[in-house]
């Protein structure tokens, strides 16, 4: 008896179950099938049509925007640029935010300080870049009324090839350091105090211990936070388009600007969905080289 | 964390690198960086006067777009007494900066939310025009007997398509003049008398180059036309260079190389092949570089960094070549200005680019009928004459842009440094062609090119042949 009851319940508190999760599942599902999932496809789709903005019908050109593409000096040199930019962009930020982490770690981690690290990334892309437009303008900017009155020449910030990728790098480094910061300051904050006192009793100074001991234990943290970082970092796309709109000649036209140039200005979306399909398989394999380099999913805490 | 993480960043990545930067890192969508050109997106309402006449639920709703603030004024004083007159229609004036302007026109018609009348641009139209984004007015032109000889001669025809179809009636033009700092005149002892007669050529840039070289003054005093003077350390540039002018310089050299005998295209409308690489345009281009090697001019650096306008006004120029749509923004600056015409060029004549704007009806309205109305209601001199009461553009009819004039001269303002080009029929019209957005994207980074080093006879003659291959 017994038996057969357990043997007709157990089914339907299975299906119950399923139900239930399904249930709380169907809003982000549904969510990520219609405007992440139905665009991905779509955009693969567009890859191999001449379609184009404005123009109802397309045709199959197969192959074509691809060959295309790989002939285009413009979207090899937009690849370079977003690189150099990534990786001064990265770089710079990494450091810098390590840096605060650690600071804000070891001092003290009040919660005005954590505020005020913040108030940078509060700010949005598009201000910000607007004001370090008028920042670092050439003439009448204060940055280089500053280098005037301390001796140093005047550079032109956004308006020169060598300076232009640089420039836009440390205004985005500014405006996300803090909030990279306070990622990295939660992952030291989970590094257990014993480990620490155990470097402190052996005799290990400050600067060795936070290089042998600390560094090494916020490395998941850090692959994520990298990880994190640098796929946003490829899309840098508005402080660009707010700063130089990707000059001098191409000194700084991103892959993003680019893509969105041939979208939606010149209305090639077949071509541009090629090159957006190029940039996904760029970012997947950097991040699964990143995952894998950094070993992101193993702990040394374990 | 563990085990699960790589299938999870997995799908951020795939997540993030197909929407094309629609997170908070990049916004490809069409409003989102609105603020950046503007500084402001003003959306306007204009239907104050009309809500009276009209009750809310019954008027047809329809909305018009345009991009310069300054108009947005003028419009909305159209809008109302358009809505006063007709007690069916309640017309919304909607304004945005220019590139968030044409960002939210396409994706308007991708999304079929465009306005229902929007103010055009010949590089603009002729892909509208092609994608049938926008409706053709001629039969409504005949049915109306709209009489369209009443616009200044030449505006009409810019509207129209080789096929015969209209786009537009003309509501105003623009022609280029030449703005000088009358305090920096009076410094370096030119007679502002002096500076409508004026020559330019590209070899030694005749008495204009004399002048903007006497207004250039280095850190330490000495003038441009002085020994001893700086070109490397300036304080003030004798001539505002506007930009590198992309492929049309209309406030750039536009009127230098066309004064000095080019032609854009091989026709005056809807030409197929450009001619940039004549010598004559890269003659003209060489004589600008030259102007800045010699200090007279600011560095790609400088004019490319600061709006012209602003340097202007910040003094650190002592001229500048300007539209005139942009007069009312010079005439903010803290000094007397002086307006002049544009130089005599080789060919013995001034010249102007004559442009002109009008509104177009989206295909995808749904009351076209009223926007109809309303498209021949802004091109009527009762519309016209309003927006001349404000002054800020010269209306495409004759006796609404003399009133622009008189409004100008009770201000004290002589705008007939622009007005010549009209009455001496010293204008050449907007290079209007097929494949707008593709010759901007060969022509902008090639001019930047030409500005920033690269030679310019061999610069030039490579975007010139991608340009015509476009049209093969």
């Amino acid at each position: 008896m017994a038996a057969t009851s357990m043997g007709t319940r157990r089914p339907h508190r299975d299906v119950r179950q399923w139900l239930t999760a399904a249930a709380f599942l169907a809003p982000a599902m549904i969510g990520f099938a219609v405007f992440y999932f139905r665009p991905t496809v779509l955009g693969f789709y567009n890859s191999f049509t001449d379609k184009e903005l404005l123009r109802p019908e397309s045709d199959w050109v197969g192959l074509e925007n691809y060959r295309e593409m790989i002939s285009d000096d413009v979207f090899w040199n937009a690849l370079w640029v977003t690189g150099y930019y990534v990786l001064v962009n990265i770089g710079v930020q990494t450091i810098c935010a390590i840096g605060i982490a650690w600071v804000l770690d070891r001092l003290s981690g009040s919660r005005v300080m954590r505020t005020l690290v913040m108030t940078p990334y509060l700010m949005s892309n598009v201000v910000v870049a607007l004001l370090f437009l008028w920042i670092l303008d050439f003439r009448l900017g204060v940055m280089n009324a500053f280098l005037d009155t301390i001796g140093l020449n005047p550079q032109p910030w956004l308006s020169s090839k060598e300076w232009a990728i640089p420039s836009i790098a440390l205004i985005n480094v500014w405006r996300h350091m803090g909030y990279t910061a306070l990622l990295l300051f939660a992952g030291l904050q989970t590094i257990p105090k014993d480990v620490k006192e155990a470097a402190l009793i052996d005799g290990c100074g400050e600067i060795q211990r936070f290089i042998r001991v600390t560094l090494p234990l916020l490395r998941p943290v850090l692959a994520v936070v990298l990880v994190i970082t640098i796929i946003g970092s490829f899309q840098i796309f508005d402080t660009v388009d707010v700063t130089t709109e990707g000059g001098p000649v191409n000194a700084s036209r991103v892959i993003y600007l680019y893509i969105f140039d041939q979208a939606f200005a010149r209305r090639n979306f077949g071509y541009a969905s090629a090159m957006s399909v190029a940039l996904f398989l760029i970012l997947a394999v950097v991040t699964i080289v990143q995952m894998r380099l950094l070993r992101a999913n193993e702990s040394d805490l374990a | 964390m563990r085990g699960k993480t790589p299938a999870l960043f997995a799908v951020a990545a795939l997540a993030l690198a197909a929407c094309g930067g629609d997170d908070d890192n990049g916004s490809a969508g069409g409003a989102a960086t609105a603020d950046a050109e503007t500084g402001s997106t003003a959306t306007a309402t204009a239907d104050a006067g009309g809500d009276t006449a009209a009750p809310a639920g019954d008027a047809v709703a329809l909305t018009y777009a345009l991009w310069d603030a300054n108009q947005l004024p003028a419009y909305e004083a159209c809008a109302t007494a358009f809505n006063a007159a007709n007690p069916g229609v309640s017309v919304t004036v909607q304004q945005q900066g220019w590139d968030d302007y044409w960002n939210a026109i396409t994706t308007g018609f991708v999304s079929g939310t465009a306005p229902d009348v929007f103010t055009n641009h010949l590089a603009r139209y002729p892909e509208f025009a092609e994608t049938e984004q926008i409706l053709p007015l001629n039969e409504w032109i005949e049915r109306d007997a709209v009489d369209t000889t009443v616009y200044f001669p030449g505006l009409v025809d810019l509207w129209a398509r080789p096929d015969g179809n209209q786009y537009g009636l003309p509501k105003d033009w623009d022609t280029i003049a030449i703005v000088a700092n009358q305090q920096m005149l009076a410094d370096a002892g030119i007679d502002p008398a002096t500076l409508a007669d004026l020559t330019w050529n590209p070899q030694d840039g005749g008495t204009f180059e004399e002048a903007i070289a006497a207004l250039s003054v280095d850190v330490n005093g000495v003038r441009g036309n002085e020994a001893g003077f700086d070109a490397a350390n300036v304080a003030t540039y004798g001539f505002g260079l506007v930009n590198t002018g992309g492929g049309n310089g209309q406030t750039e050299w536009s009127w230098l190389a066309v004064a000095n005998g080019w032609n854009f295209m091989d026709e005056p409308y809807w030409g197929t092949s450009f001619n940039y690489a004549d010598p004559k345009f890269v003659e003209t281009i060489d004589w600008i570089k030259g102007a800045i090697d010699k200090g007279f001019a600011p560095p790609f650096e400088v004019f490319s960094a600061t709006g012209h306008n602003d340097l202007f006004k910040a003094g650190q120029t002592a001229t500048t070549s300007l539209g005139s749509w942009e007069i009312g923004d010079v005439l903010a600056a803290e000094f007397e200005t002086a307006f002049f015409p544009t130089p005599v060029g080789p060919t013995g004549q001034r010249a102007s680019m004559f442009n002109g704007l009008a509104d177009s009806i989206s295909a995808s309205s749904e009351h076209p009928e009223q926007a109809w109305e309303w498209v021949k209601f802004l091109a009527s001199v009762d519309c016209q004459n309003l927006v001349a009461e404000t002054a800020v553009v010269f209306p495409a009819i004759p006796e609404a842009a003399d009133r622009v004039k008189a409004v100008r001269a009770e201000q004290g303002v002589d705008v007939s440094a622009f007005t010549v080009h009209v009455e001496e029929g010293t204008t050449f019209t907007f290079p209007i062609a097929d494949f707008a957005a593709d010759r901007d994207a060969i022509m902008n980074p090639a001019m930047e090119a030409v500005f920033t080093g690269s030679d310019t006879g061999s610069t030039i003659a490579d975007a010139n042949a991608e340009v015509n291959a476009l049209f093969e």
